[in-house]
């Protein structure tokens, strides 16, 4: 069951490699070398800094230290949210919303999964709660950037239609009907695609480590599914939260069409 | 049918323009002119509650304030310069049309069933029209109503308005550039100049 060690020698020839990429786009000037390599340099960075981490909180498996990492996880992928925007919600809305929608779906999500479903033992074990959560949330991340920024853009873009619908009487729920349905596709086809082609198109990545790290390919596709099924939770709830919250926000409390509460591109 | 009630501005201010206080009474029609920019168009924005401004509209003893904005609008109902179409069909707009008014703006019937990109400006703004009509308003505002029509369409569009804000008793504002329409439907004639909303009696500026 014991996976084959990997050496720093080893991992250091496959840096090479990488090296060996970048030299030929610098070579034949295709621009990308330099951003190549930097974001090769962070991967080994981060990962080796989050390594550390994980290592103490496995050994310290404590509730508090858990719930500090996951609310550290949960800020981080909130002012992604805010950047990956083009015309955000001014004045703190743009993180606040995004931030809480990913809260409500993917720590409530997550909770449930690890009390109900797993049962590790404690609830919060570290080498459940963490990975889970991590993979909840950068995948509720993609989805409510994508539906915000889907919604603010459309609305944008569409004023002077949901304008006339206002002027017609209609309310703002009416009026942008078609905007929050455009929004949620968005934010929700990620997760459905990847839905669809798991297992025949994509090896997931979760279930290719545990098969590597010697699980027995049943459990590792029960985990999957599970895993699957948990991130399509988490992202559902946080883009329908998303879109309810960013949708009210364009809208003042006479119904009227706020854009100057959008921040310019930029 | 709701009953006609008059559409009573008190102090309402928006932008560059002094605060305007002004009553239009049940089927009467107030030409509003000025030169581009002077904020005609952001005035009726104003009073159809589409932006935030200053002030009080009355319609009848209902204050905009009290009502809910999109029932207000309903109420208050504007006509934009350049109209909007959201569903892929031109009947999806307007399920309360019926032939009569199709018909006494120049439409057959199955004009309905077409696709809306068919649809030339000067059509657009005729059923626009009909659009924001078939809907039941109490009051209508119109931002230029016959900018986009030929002479002849124009003064049969022109007729048409006249007679339904009359039999309805609806109070209208209508934003208009050329002094013979105004002269044709205005009760009373209105100019934006320097800021400054100024009421003329009827036949003062001939």
């Amino acid at each position: 069951m014991d996976v084959i060690d990997l050496g720093w020698w080893q991992l250091a020839a496959a840096a090479l490699l990488v090296v060996a990429l970048a030299g030929c786009t610098a070579w034949a000037r295709l621009g990308m070398s330099r951003s190549l390599l930097i974001a090769a340099a962070r991967t080994v960075i981060q990962l080796a800094l989050v390594g550390l981490v994980l290592e103490a909180l496995f050994a310290a498996e404590a509730l508090h230290w858990v719930v500090l990492m996951a609310v550290g996880m949960l800020l981080i992928a909130g002012r992604e949210v805010m950047a990956r925007q083009k015309r955000r919600l001014l004045g703190g809305w743009a993180f606040g919303i995004g931030t809480v929608s990913m809260f409500l779906s993917s720590f409530s999500v997550a909770v449930l999964t690890l009390t109900v479903i797993i049962g590790p033992e404690p609830w919060y074990r570290p080498q459940y709660a963490i990975p889970l959560l991590g993979m909840m949330l950068g995948n509720t991340m993609t989805g409510v950037a994508l539906a915000l920024d889907r919604l603010t853009d459309t609305a944008w873009r569409q004023r002077g239609v949901i304008e006339n619908r206002l002027m017609l009487g209609q309310r703002w729920q009416e009026a942008t009907g078609d905007i929050r349905r455009e929004a949620m596709r968005s934010g929700l086809m990620p997760m459905i695609n990847a839905m669809a082609a798991a297992g025949v198109v994509s090896l997931p990545g979760m279930m290719t480590g545990q098969i590597l790290a010697g699980s027995p390919p049943a459990l590792a596709v029960k985990y999957q599914i599970l895993v699957m099924f948990t991130i399509t939770l988490g992202t559902g709830f946080g883009t329908l939260a998303a879109v309810a919250a960013g949708s009210r926000r364009l809208f003042d409390g006479r119904e009227r069409l706020r854009l100057d509460r959008l921040s310019a591109p930029g | 049918m709701p009953t006609p009630d008059t559409l009573r501005l008190d102090g309402l201010a928006i932008g560059e323009l002094c605060p305007v206080t002004l009553a239009i009474a049940s089927g009467e029609i107030l030409c509003l002119s000025g030169v581009s920019g002077s904020g005609k168009s952001r005035l009726l924005r104003a009073i159809a509650d589409l932006e935030p401004h200053d002030g009080e509209v009355w319609l009848g003893d209902r204050a905009q304030s009290s009502i809910p904005g999109h029932a207000w609008r309903q109420a208050v109902m504007l006509v934009p310069a350049e109209s909007h179409w959201w569903a892929e069909r031109v009947g999806e707009h307007l399920p309360d049309a019926t032939p009569a008014d199709l018909e006494s703006l120049g439409f057959r019937p199955e004009v309905l069933d077409g696709s809306v990109v068919h649809l030339s400006s000067g059509e657009k703004q005729r059923l626009a029209l009909l659009r924001a009509v078939s809907r039941s308003p109490s009051a209508l505002l119109l931002d230029e109503p016959t900018a986009n029509l030929d002479d002849a369409t124009a003064s049969r569009v022109e007729a048409w308005l006249r007679e339904r804000i009359r039999v309805r008793g609806w109070p209208a504002v209508w934003v208009a550039h050329d002094m013979a329409q105004i002269a044709r439907v205005a009760d009373r004639h209105a100019r934006i100049q320097g800021g400054v909303l100024e009421t003329e009696m009827e036949g003062a500026w001939t």
